[in-house]
């Protein structure tokens, strides 16, 4: 009986395509979504995890993630250095401003200002010049995403000048970062010209990245300069989490994304539903005559089932397919570069678009079983 | 053993609203084995619903209906479906083919519900198809088919598992009188065999003269058990 499921299906060739559009349109949407969604969330990580040398973050206690800075004092570098198990600390500046290109044109940029000497938190990749040029004042350099930003339809090149709060700098290089939460270009500059171009405050450092000594654990070293210092101390990890814990919590985005889950959800359950309960309803004169014949409910649940297999299969795996297609198409673009198709998605959307498929012939199963066979006789 | 079905005092009434309509009024009769039965009478008399009680596809209000046998009526849900796909071949006027399947795998129908292996359903499909002088269409759909021809599919389908009792509804109305004709010759040769009993349901008084007997029912009762040559006199 199992061809016959898979005839019946195939036979009506209209009703078959609505089938795996609903599943592939709902299986894109949620998989497309949730894999931005997560992709931004990573995006709020990844300007932690590209500091790799350091273990520990310190920052002040109000500091709730990653784009949000309160100053620190500069005396706090030197308490940080004095608690027991730090190898080396060192200060690291992060701030938004903006700038002034030769055209009189201004950007915002994020301005990161690392350690002249250890270079700690320098955008991990180059492109093109010598990161070491930064220890030059006046030199600066950019991520190729925030040049290309910048710059639209220029080539990448260096020596481009831009003005900041009236200082000159030089784009000397241009580096490979990871995208972040944030899309302006991101400009880094050594801590000592940062502390010169930005405008005069009180206090400037936003955090000091902790090496931890052989032996001593981020986790443990980062408790012991809170209790010490009182400041909020964090380990890569924790930093991340808590980045992405306050987005969640504080911003619209798990909302919207929400409600286009949602949506996706609801819209792929009704157009499947519905095409298989219009499915049923037009067979009904054969199952009925299946039922007559001798066919019975037990063996019409199996045909069902089989078609909801291949319909549900076939919707998930033309939607998988489609997600991963948009995101090789569209690696290249800042707004979402490094959002990739994660296993877990995929599962999850399996597991999504089983349930949708099942609930949905729910109605037409119940049709089916209560079918009287004697309408076959009636014209 | 010659009685295919023996009916006594069977009622059928339908609910319709808060009201009940009863259809059929306290019928008596017998089908016997190897002989071609006719039932007629005017429409809406309750023939149709008749031998739906009689393939185990309606339940009847009471009385009694014994099929090859077996009491239908006391049969669960289950075991009728089960009786039906054993005992029971189906002609329906509209044919009932399942359009997605060609002419031989609608014909095995019956002996795949039964849980025969596809090869040998469809060889056996084949064969009868062949028979009927279908063989240069097994592999058709019903849609690239005449009336006629997609007639004969299902009574291929409904002779494929040998059954015991055919049961047909207008087998000839959807069909010319020529095409009808060569429907009934089938169905004639199918009565011959002893062992089994056709019954037919029609309107078409051009093919009384294939009964060995025809049943005349009127207002839910049966009224008259004739030989075809006497009732096509009659009328
Ligand atoms: N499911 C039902 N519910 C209510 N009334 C029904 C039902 N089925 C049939 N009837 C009624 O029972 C009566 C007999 O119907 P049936 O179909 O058996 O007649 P018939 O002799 O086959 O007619 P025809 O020659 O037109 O096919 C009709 O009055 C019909 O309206
Ligand atoms: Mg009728």
């Amino acid at each position: 009986m199992k061809f016959i499921a898979i005839k019946m299906l195939h036979g009506d060739g209209a009703k078959y395509l609505g089938l795996i559009f609903g599943v592939t349109f709902a299986t894109l949407l949620m998989a497309q979504q949730v894999s931005i969604f997560i992709g931004l969330m990573a995006r709020t990580a990844s300007a932690i995890y590209d500091v790799s040398e350091s273990d520990v973050w310190v920052m002040d206690p109000r500091v709730r993630y990653i784009e949000e800075v309160e100053p620190l004092r500069d005396v706090e570098l030197t308490n940080v250095r004095s608690v027991p198990g730090v190898a080396w600390a060192v200060p690291f500046y992060k701030g938004l401003i903006s700038i002034r290109m030769t055209d009189g044109l201004t950007q915002q940029v994020q301005l990161v200002g690392v350690d002249d000497v250890s270079m700690v938190g320098i955008c991990p990749k180059m492109v093109m010049g010598d990161a070491n040029v930064l220890r030059r004042p006046q030199a600066a350099m950019m991520d190729k995403n925030g040049f290309i930003f910048t710059w639209p339809d220029q080539p990448l090149a260096l020596g481009k000048e831009i003005e900041l709060n009236d200082h000159r700098l030089v784009v000397s290089a241009i580096c490979k970062a990871s995208q972040t939460f944030l899309t302006f270009p991101l400009l880094y500059v050594s801590y000592e010209t940062a502390m010169e171009i930005t405008p005069p405050q009180r206090n400037k450092m936003s955090f000091v990245l902790v090496k931890a000594q052989p032996g001593i654990s981020a986790a443990d070293l980062a408790t012991r300069i809170h209790d010490t210092t009182g400041l909020q101390a964090l380990t890569n990890n924790d930093f991340a989490w808590r980045s992405i814990r306050y987005i969640l919590q504080r911003t619209g985005i798990p909302i919207n994304f929400g409600i286009t889950i949602f949506l996706g959800v609801i819209i792929g359950a009704a157009i499947t539903a519905q095409t298989f309960y219009i499915f049923v309803i037009e067979n009904l004169k054969q199952f009925a005559a299946m039922k007559a014949i001798g066919v019975t409910n037990a063996q019409l649940l199996r045909m069902v089932l089989l078609q909801t297999v291949i319909v549900a299969a076939t919707g998930y795996g033309l939607g998988i397919g489609m997600t991963a297609l948009f995101f090789q198409a569209t690696k290249d673009l800042p707004a979402t570069a490094g959002f990739i198709l994660h296993w877990q998605v995929m599962g999850g959307v399996l597991i999504a678009i089983s349930a949708i498929s099942l609930f949905s012939i729910l109605f037409s199963l119940r049709k089916v079983f209560k079918l009287d066979p004697a309408i076959v006789f009636r014209g | 053993m010659t009685i295919a079905i023996d009916i006594s005092h069977l009622n059928k009434s339908f609910p319709v609203g808060d009201d009940v309509v009863p259809v059929l009024h306290d019928i008596s009769a017998q089908v016997r084995l190897g002989e071609l039965t006719m039932l007629v009478g005017p429409s809406g008399c309750g023939k149709t619903t008749l031998i739906s009680i009689l393939s185990g596809i309606l339940s009847a209000s009471s009385g009694d209906v014994s099929v090859i046998g077996k009491s239908i009526l006391k049969f669960s849900d289950r075991e009728k479906v089960l009786f039906r796909r054993e005992n029971i071949g189906f002609i329906f006027q509209q044919y009932n083919l399942l359009p997605a399947l060609t002419a031989a795998e609608n014909a095995a129908l019956p002996l795949l519900a039964a849980g025969v292996a596809k090869k040998q359903a469809l060889q056996k499909a084949v064969d009868v198809l062949s028979e009927i002088g279908m063989q240069a269409h097994t592999e058709k759909l019903p849609r690239q088919l005449s009336g006629g021809q997609q007639q004969r599919i299902a009574i291929a389908r409904a002779l494929v598992h040998n059954p015991r009792l055919i049961v047909c509804d207008e087998p000839t109305a959807a069909l010319d009188a020529k095409t009808g004709q060569g429907v009934m010759e089938i169905l004639r040769d199918v009565a011959n065999d002893q062992t089994r009993a056709v019954l037919v349901v029609t309107h078409d008084s051009r093919i009384y003269r294939f009964a060995d007997r025809i049943l005349e029912m009127s207002d839910g009762r049966i009224v008259g058990d004739h030989l075809p040559d006497n009732f096509v006199h009659k009328e």
